[in-house]
């Protein structure tokens, strides 16, 4: 048993939807309790994903674990299917389901389905999310990859390849697969199928005619490049295009590859992000102190723009998915610092804590911990918040991408110009460093409401009674300035001069109307 | 100040222990798209608040606990997870004995809790841990400092709000008990913002009515006394298996509406004074203003929702009183309104209340709901996060039912907030304008 308080990582069935849900055309029938499907509003809320993702649940409960819960799951998957009508089915078990042993594969082997069936097994007590995810890639790959297609002949078309990786709920996936497909199309390759994201059955059975794989995200897609490799003989792009020379590096690994000539895409290289960095307000980015930690693929890629592209000084590196710990290790000798390894959030903290960096790329768990310690923060990786999908379009891979990590990391510090004059004006009573940056309302200091005493009202004759007062206090700080504004309005009109408890609510209904 | 009520309220039926109008229900199985009763932790942990909940149990319930309701705001928060390992479920001896350790960790580093709560999950119910021996194989071990309890917030026998039933039911057996002959006490059982706890003891007070306590009380050493003379009222709809523990130490259930909205609260007071034979003038006087209140703040709402056709899906078993208050108080038409579970005779009092031609329905088949409710076109569907974003996307309106949970709406004060949630969604609606 772990003592456990946050959680990087879900548990390797949330994996699988992931993977379900970024495809068209596949149904995830899981064996699960009630309760399981909280993760459906991961999709549905965190993402704003417009239809459902496609799990059936089977909904088994106590008084089912003594009888058939085996007939539930084959009415689950059978009703899922004539529901649904997908090209290919998943089925699997989540953490309890694997407990009472019921065999979902056999179950729906079976039940001789029109369709393909692809078997999940998924470790839930010694495996996560991210090998959940790339598990069942490689089975739906291995599953449903028609062994004898290969490339076309090379003359007369454009090179093609395979984007592998981008999931559901990954960082910015939906924008990366965007921004590289244009950044392949500007060296006239074509790309010929993103999976799993974007990807459907049908696609995937033609997965062996690209004449090249590009590997996005690692995590979730390493297994299926080593598999295409052995068995497509497919050979595999590795650099991970995050930041300008990662990018340019990137160019020129698939040009050689796909025999074109890379020039013209590194000439027309259209990102500001170099002269941003090299101009002189960045100059007090210099040397600023960041600690990096995230997947293991975001997290090298981000410590490379820090220190080499933004010119940033990195005190500490790490990684939450121990798969890649290695990877890591090596970056973080590269870069003179200790690789922190570890998915035990309050060690992680702490050690936030211990190096006090100015900026923190991280996770939304590191979102908290920077909040908390009052330090800069950016996200670079998952896990995901409703707040990693932008309307806007926001990639973190190729020119764009750069440029984009450029603002979002820059963003949270105090701006050049305006560090410099805190410099000048340190111990000025009103413009100082405590008041935090100008343009970030939410790390300003607590707002004069809610730090002022509440005793003195502001209207000329009123009093508050101090059970009303205390009632006030009550009230989250963020509504208590317009409560007491409101209450206090009410009263003047009312010729109330002593706030009661009843004022406030009077007022309350008041305003309601 | 006063004012006379916009809204006439209909008279209510006798308050009896089961439903004088014969109602079909319907009855479904399937796919359910409901938390299970672990989510009660996130608002347990606030209440109580020098209490832990240690969830024995998977990477599924701490993912979920997080997930539920966005809840990564504290560095340490007071409730936690066991992950259970491949060699936990190897052998029983081994579980109970890391789980020991866990234990004895966690209170080496918060000495500041002075109850912790085991609570079962769907794992460790399957390999049958038994979590009441370890919590008094615990308790035994670190009494006076700590009390250890348990109960189970698993999805198997669990839905949502029954994890908060399961948590006040297994504190009932601690309360101290309360001196023979003493003056009846009033307990208020089912956790409330403490907001509204305060003006519910201010109303009992105004009333007369002396002791009242609260279950869940905010500090676990203040535990409520129970006994023969105490009488208690439900202040939610799901806690059928604390109300029985109740009574098992003696303590009588006051029937009643459940307070939400002007009706509801007067109801709800009603029972109460009532039984400790306040005079009905006195009553009268006492509810008034607030009452008035009430139903002054949702006299806006009401235009928005007045007409309205309403459609429940099962969520936190709040869904029959809230559909009882859209109804008479909002003038909805509340088509479906469906419930995870039924209570019949909590719900007696409510029931009666609804209109007849409404359809209930128990428990649920997602697929086959959502089929009833595109047919039925309703106006607003109130549903879990799953299936609001869906529903949404496909042009109807929707209330995400966790914040009926979460926010305080009992009470008079509360009402106009109460009425705002349902009407904020057809505002919004008829708000924006994306151009032609």
């Amino acid at each position: 048993m772990k003592l456990t308080v946050w959680t990087y990582e879900g548990p390797p069935h949330v994996g699988a939807m992931r993977v379900a849900s970024s495809m068209q055309g596949v149904h995830y029938v899981l064996h699960a309790p009630q309760g399981d499907t909280y993760a459906d509003l991961l999709f549905t809320m965190i993402q704003r994903d417009g239809k459902r993702p496609p799990v059936t649940y089977t909904t088994f409960q106590a008084r089912d674990l003594g009888g058939d819960t085996a007939e539930l799951f084959k009415n689950a998957a059978r009703e899922a299917v004539e529901r649904f009508r997908p090209q290919a089915l998943l089925v699997g078990s989540s953490c309890t389901a694997e407990l009472i042993q019921d065999d979902p594969g056999g179950l729906a082997e079976a039940l001789d389905l029109p369709i393909p069936v692809v078997p999940l097994e998924l470790p839930s007590y010694s495996k996560r999310e991210n090998w959940g995810a790339a598990e069942t890639f490689y089975q739906i790959v291995r599953r449903l990859a028609d062994r004898d297609v290969r490339p076309s002949p090379r003359e007369g078309r454009r090179p093609c390849c395979n984007l592998l990786g981008a999931t559901g709920l990954g960082f910015r996936h939906r924008d990366d697969v965007v921004e590289v497909t244009r950044l392949l199309a500007s060296l006239g390759i074509e790309v010929a199928l993103s999976a799993p994201m974007g990807a459907a059955p049908r696609d995937i059975a033609r997965i062996g005619s690209a004449d090249f794989n590009v590997l996005l995200y690692p995590e979730i897609g390493d297994v299926v490049a080593k598999w295409l490799e052995k068995t497509f003989h497919q050979p595999c792009v590795r650099t991970v295009p995050i930041g300008y020379g990662a990018t340019r590096d990137f160019i020129t690994e698939v040009a050689r590859l796909a025999g074109v000539d890379p020039a013209p895409a590194l000439a027309a290289d259209p990102s500001r992000m170099p002269w941003w960095s090299r101009s002189i307000d960045s100059t007090y980015l210099t040397g600023k102190r960041v600690f990096v930690f995230g997947d293991s693929t975001h997290a090298i890629a981000a410590a490379r723009v820090a220190s080499e592209e933004m010119g940033f000084k990195l005190v500490g590196l790490g990684c939450y998915n121990r798969e890649f710990a290695r990877d890591i290790r090596t970056a973080a000798e590269t870069y003179g610092v200790e690789a922190l390894i570890s998915d035990d959030y309050l060690e992680i903290e702490a050690k936030i804590a211990e190096l006090q960096p100015e900026l923190v790329l991280g996770t939304q768990m590191e979102r908290h911990i920077a909040k908390r310690l009052g330090i800069a923060c950016a996200v670079i990786s998952a896990p995901v918040h409703v707040q990693d999908f932008p309307a806007r379009y926001s990639p973190q891979m190729g020119f764009e991408g750069a440029n984009v990590l450029f603002d979002s990391w820059v963003h949270p510090l105090v701006m050049g110009l305006e560090e410099h004059l805190l410099t000048m004006f340190r111990d000025d009573f009103e413009f100082n460093d405590a008041q935090g940056p100008s343009h970030i309302a939410a790390s300003a200091p607590m707002p004069v409401e809610a730090a002022r005493p509440i005793t003195a009202a502001t209207g000329p004759h009123l009093v508050w009674d101090s059970e009303a007062e205390r009632e006030l206090g009550k009230i989250p700080f963020f509504v208590r300035g317009k409560a007491r504004r409101n209450t206090e309005r009410f009263a003047a009109e009312q010729g109330v001069e002593i706030i009661t408890i009843g004022t406030l609510y009077d007022a309350k209904s008041h305003y309601a109307r | 100040m006063s004012s006379a009520p916009v809204v006439q309220l209909p008279a209510p039926t006798g308050l009896c222990a089961t439903p004088s109008i014969p109602r079909d229900i319907l009855r479904e199985r399937g796919q359910r798209e409901v938390f299970c009763g672990l989510t009660g932790i996130i608002w347990l942990h606030r209440k109580i608040q020098d209490a832990f909940f240690l969830v024995v149990g998977s990477r599924t319930c701490a993912h979920l606990l997080q997930s539920a309701a966005g809840v990564m705001v504290f560095a340490e928060p007071r409730f936690g997870t066991a992950i259970m390992e491949e060699r936990d479920l190897a052998g029983l001896a081994d579980a109970n004995e890391e789980l020991d350790s866990i234990v004895e960790q966690l209170l080496q580093r918060r000495p500041d809790i002075k109850m912790l709560f085991l609570v079962g999950s769907c794992p460790s119910e399957v390999i049958k841990l038994d979590l009441s021996r370890a919590a008094t194989r615990l308790s035994a071990k670190h009494l006076p400092r700590v009390r250890v309890l348990s109960y189970s917030g698993s999805g198997i026998e669990t839905t949502f709000t029954q994890g908060e039933d399961a948590c006040l039911a297994s504190l009932v057996p601690t309360l101290p008990a309360a001196k023979p002959g003493a003056a009846g006490d009033l307990l208020i059982v089912g956790s409330l913002p403490d907001i509204v706890e305060d003006q519910f003891k201010r109303l009992f007070a105004q009333l007369g009515i002396g002791r009242v306590d609260f279950l869940p009380a905010r500090q676990s050493v203040t535990l409520p006394t129970v006994g023969p003379d105490t009488v208690f009222l439900l202040a939610q709809p799901f806690l059928a298996d604390t109300a029985r523990a109740l009574e098992q130490r003696g303590a009588r259930h006051l029937p009643a509406a459940f307070p939400f909205g002007a009706e509801g609260t007067t109801l709800w007071l009603q029972a109460a004074a009532d039984h400790f034979g306040i005079d009905p003038q006195h009553f009268r006087a006492v509810v008034a203003p607030g009452r008035e209140r009430a139903i002054r703040a949702i006299a806006r709402s009401r235009e928005t929702l007045a007409g309205k056709r309403v459609f429940f899906f099962p969520d936190s078993q709040l869904e029959i009183p809230l559909a009882r208050f859209l109804a008479r108080e909002l003038a909805m038409i509340p088509v479906e309104v469906g419930t995870p579970y039924l209570h019949v005779q909590h719900l007696a009092p409510e029931m009666d209340l609804l209109p007849a031609d409404a359809r209930l329905s128990e428990g649920q088949d997602v697929d086959r709901q959502l089929a009833r409710c595109r047919a039925e076109k309703p106006d607003l569907v109130v549903c879990g996060l799953g299936l609001a974003n869906p529903l949404e996307a496909e042009g109807i309106s929707t209330k995400w039912s966790i914040e009926l949970v979460f926010s305080p709406v009992h009470g008079f004060d509360q009402a106009g907030d109460l009425a705002e949630l349902f009407a904020r969604p057809l505002m919004r609606r008829e708000l924006l304008r994306f151009g032609t």
